[in-house]
């Protein structure tokens, strides 16, 4: 019974999307502002519904409810708790279900933020994020029902996908939603402004917390789908250029691009136009993004969803929603005032060129990933596109927009002197060849490009923390003065430094992978293997019997120069529902560095293979994404971005006038 | 179809032996290390988005070994490679050839970028200069607005 509540408030939503999407609108062009109100109120209703939906499909998942077909085929009765909840989404149907409510609740918050954002400004927001909640929740309810009956009921479910049921697979999809659907609310604000055709300072300032917001969960999102990539996929590899991968990264690179631009927008009130189109790009992207996993047109590891009726119904969601806001722009982006004005040698010039490099290298990302498939429709020749391809074409991209970033943070508004620059960045330049030389030479005869890679880390780390130096230190005065003024600088300023010493330290723990170790064996217990300074002993393979898999668990002994350090376990499992197996990596972590083993076939006779890695500063691939979005959130706290701030600032009135809005 | 049947025996099959298998590693390191980078840059037909060097599928160790033996018997890389294409088609280079038909594959990253500049530029140039003299109506405008006082 509750289940078909919950299909019925589903349904109610549609019916309450529509309203907001067709009365604020009509209230914004006929100035009504009793129309126009109509949009927050019904956002929390629409809100209210798909929760209690989501939670109801939750509800069935928690108690084995078997009449429900999808909890049926993602669900076991012997699954612990937290595989249960996290099931809900660890299917496509659930997965829809749990993109509508972060849609809604994104929408909601807006609702609720009343007193910050402009009436009409809100009323055509909520019109647009209504427009793309009607389109999925039709999706759902026509194609993707998670709440069909089984009838007659099953006795036991058919178990969750087992490389799903892992505690990094339960927070990856939400934390991967919030930062896709996060970006709806910049295009949301975006076809708002262009409906209004007004944007300024005000617009941008509204839209850059969301978007920042977004952007953080997308981070850690994309992070801890590598990292359990990494640790559950069983060979070691942390990014595959897996077009499902590819199509999270895309709204990530224009998400970037896009926290950039608006920055410029906000202090400087230039680049309007290409901020509005930015917008409407990310959310796009996310889109595609959206399509390319769920309709399952290319098949990859992680592709839980294969059916071409819903591939086809996504694709015109995406073709109405692309092709409209691109043909919004096309019509009323002129309209737009452009104002600003800065030399190309600027803090604004340099982030031109940070949006020039992150668009093409997102394209190239784009381009790589769908073409193999325009290629086999238009000719039919098959080709692949993998890995090789990306870091040939990806890397030049990238590489020079790292080169630049220190500068581009260090150059001033407006009219920047590029000598002065350089200058003032001489130190980090010094450190930076330092390190390159002294890896060099430590490593001589090792990789050759890794450690230009260190230093390009290092460069990245010690150029953002200068502009903190810079700013608050001044020779022959106290550190403890440099103190105090550094903590005096805006939290903006910081989270601009930890967001970009973030990158570094991505860039460190990416180059380290040069020397990583790998050795393989069949060993039978007692037998060694070693990996760089450490050496493993198989102690015992031990069968085991869990719930709902079993177990050959292979107990290591880890050693470095003959002093023991502890033991790590590396399991293979059948979960014998399915009838698949897994392999669960042993890992051991020392400072940022790993060993790494896992295991593969047992052999009759006793004995298994093994592989074991040892990744020195692996950890700093995820921790720097970690300390990117840190810096974001961090950014976030601003006073600036605080809404309503100004009011409380307790400062000298704000220094530049405030536009009204 | 024949992909998902090759697909589905590829999962019943390849069951779970590790990618490189101890069995496979070649005596002599320089071969082996080529080996290796060879099968990083091919792909597991079978698999989804794989290279041989990481599947762990039957089809993925039969490429590892064969490989292999063409580099034993004295092949350079690029004739391991086109042996490979010849029997498999171009579907089995994870890097595609700079062929014709993948010009603009390989093109596109770089043109998007010289174009995104040139556009830049063009567009950048184009704006009033910063330090424009006020025109005739704005000075009259300016003026009213400093005769109020």
């Amino acid at each position: 019974m509750l289940v078909e509540a919950g299909h019925f408030a589903l349904a109610l939503a549609l019916g309450l999307s529509l309203i907001q999407f067709v009365v604020p609108l009509w209230g914004a062009r006929a100035n009504d502002p009793v129309l126009m109100s109509v949009a927050p109120t019904t956002a929390l209703a629409v809100l209210a519904c798909v929760g209690f939906a989501f939670l109801t499909l939750t509800y069935a998942y928690i108690s084995s409810d078997f009449s429900v077909l999808n909890v049926v085929e993602n669900s076991h009765s012997a699954k612990p708790l937290i595989y249960k909840i996290s099931g809900v989404w660890g299917n496509h149907e659930g997965s829809m279900l749990l993109w509508v409510l972060i849609l809604c609740l994104f929408g909601g918050v807006v609702a609720l933020a009343k007193n910050t954002v402009p009436m009409r400004l809100q009323a055509n927001t909520l019109a647009v994020q209504a427009a793309i909640t009607v389109a999925f929740l039709l999706f759902i309810l026509m194609t993707s029902n998670p709440f069909r009956r089984l009838v007659p009921a099953a006795a036991e479910g058919q178990d969750l996908n087992p490389l799903l049921q892992d505690p990094g697979l339960a927070i990856h999809p939400p934390l991967l939603y919030v930062g896709y659907v996060g970006f709806s609310i910049s295009f949301a604000f975006a076809c708002a402004a262009l409906i209004d055709g007004r944007i300024d300072a005000v617009w941008a300032r509204i839209v850059r917390p969301w978007t920042l917001a977004a952007w953080c969960f997308l981070t850690l999102g994309i992070a801890m789908g590598s990292y359990w990539a990494y640790y559950e996929l069983g060979w070691g590899g942390w990014w595959f250029w897996d077009p499902v991968e590819n199509a999270s990264l895309m709204p990530w690179l224009a998400g970037t691009a896009l926290v950039h631009s608006t920055v410029v927008m906000e202090k400087r009130d230039a680049l309007k136009v290409w901020t509005i189109l930015l917008a409407i790009l990310t959310f796009s992207l996310s889109l595609l993004g959206t399509f390319l996993v769920r309709s399952g047109v290319l098949t990859s590891v992680h592709s839980f969803a294969v059916d071409p009726e819903r591939g086809t119904f996504i694709l015109g969601i995406l073709v109405i929603f692309i092709g409209g806001s691109l043909a919004l722009f096309a019509w009323r982006a002129p309209l737009l005032q452009q104002g600003g004005l800065f030399a190309p040698i600027s803090r604004e010039g340099a982030l031109v060129v940070n949006n020039l490099f992150l668009a093409s290298a997102c394209a190239t990302v784009f381009i790589g990933t769908l073409y193999p498939l325009a290629l086999e429709v238009l000719t039919g020749d098959k080709i692949s596109v993998g890995a090789p391809f990306f870091n040939a074409t990806f890397l030049p991209l990238i590489v020079p927009l790292l080169l630049l970033l220190p500068l581009g943070q260090t150059l001033a508004w407006k009219r920047g002197n590029l000598l002065g620059t350089v200058q003032r960045l001489y130190a980090v330049f010094g450190a930076s060849i330092l390190v390159v030389l002294a890896v060099l030479a430590f490593t001589y005869g090792g990789p050759v490009l890794a450690p230009f890679g260190i230093g390009l880390g290092v460069y990245l780390v010690l150029g953002s923390f200068n502009e903190i130096v810079t700013r608050s230190w001044t020779r022959g005065k106290p550190l403890s003065v440099a103190w105090i003024k550094a903590r005096g600088l805006p939290r903006s300023t910081w989270g601009t430094v930890f967001a970009h010493a973030g990158v570094g330290l991505v860039v460190l723990g990416i180059s380290a992978t040069a020397w990583d170790v790998e050795s393989l064996g069949t060993m039978k217990p007692g037998d060694r293997i070693g990996a760089g300074p450490y050496q493993l002993r198989l102690e015992r393979i031990v069968p085991r019997q869990e719930a709902n898999y079993r177990e050959d668990a292979a107990l290591f002994r880890v050693d470095r120069n003959g002093r023991e350090l502890g033991t790590v376990e590396s399991m293979k499992r059948l979960y014998v529902t399915r009838g698949m197996p897994t392999t669960e990596a042993g890992i051991l972590t020392f400072g940022l560095s790993q060993v790494y083993v896992s295991l593969g076939e047992m052999q009759p006779n006793g004995s298994v293979g093994v592989r074991l890695y040892y990744k020195p500063l692996v950890l700093l691939i995820w921790l720097g994404a970690v300390v990117m979005a840190f810096g974001g959130a961090l950014s976030l706290t601003d006073r600036r971005l605080r809404i309503a701030a100004p009011a409380r600032n307790r400062a000298a009135p704000p220094i530049a006038p405030v536009p009204a809005e | 179809m024949q992909r998902v049947l090759l697909l589905i025996a590829a999962l019943v099959l390849g069951g779970s032996a590790l990618a490189v298998q101890p069995d496979e590693v070649m005596k002599n390191p320089v071969l082996e290390h080529r080996a290796r980078e060879i099968s990083a840059g091919l792909r597991c037909m079978v698999c989804q988005n794989q290279s041989i060097d990481d599947s762990d599928a039957q089809l993925a160790r039969d490429l590892r070994i064969l490989v292999r033996e063409r580099l034993a018997a004295g092949d350079t890389d690029q004739q391991v490679r086109d042996f490979l294409v010849q029997r498999y088609g171009e579907f089995v280079l994870l890097k595609p050839a700079f062929r014709a038909h993948t010009l603009l594959l390989w093109l596109a990253p770089f043109l998007v970028l010289i174009l995104g500049a040139l556009g830049a530029v063009i567009h950048l140039r184009r704006r009033p200069k910063a330090n424009a003299a006020l025109d005739e109506e704005e000075r009259q405008a300016l003026e009213a607005l400093l005769k109020r006082d």
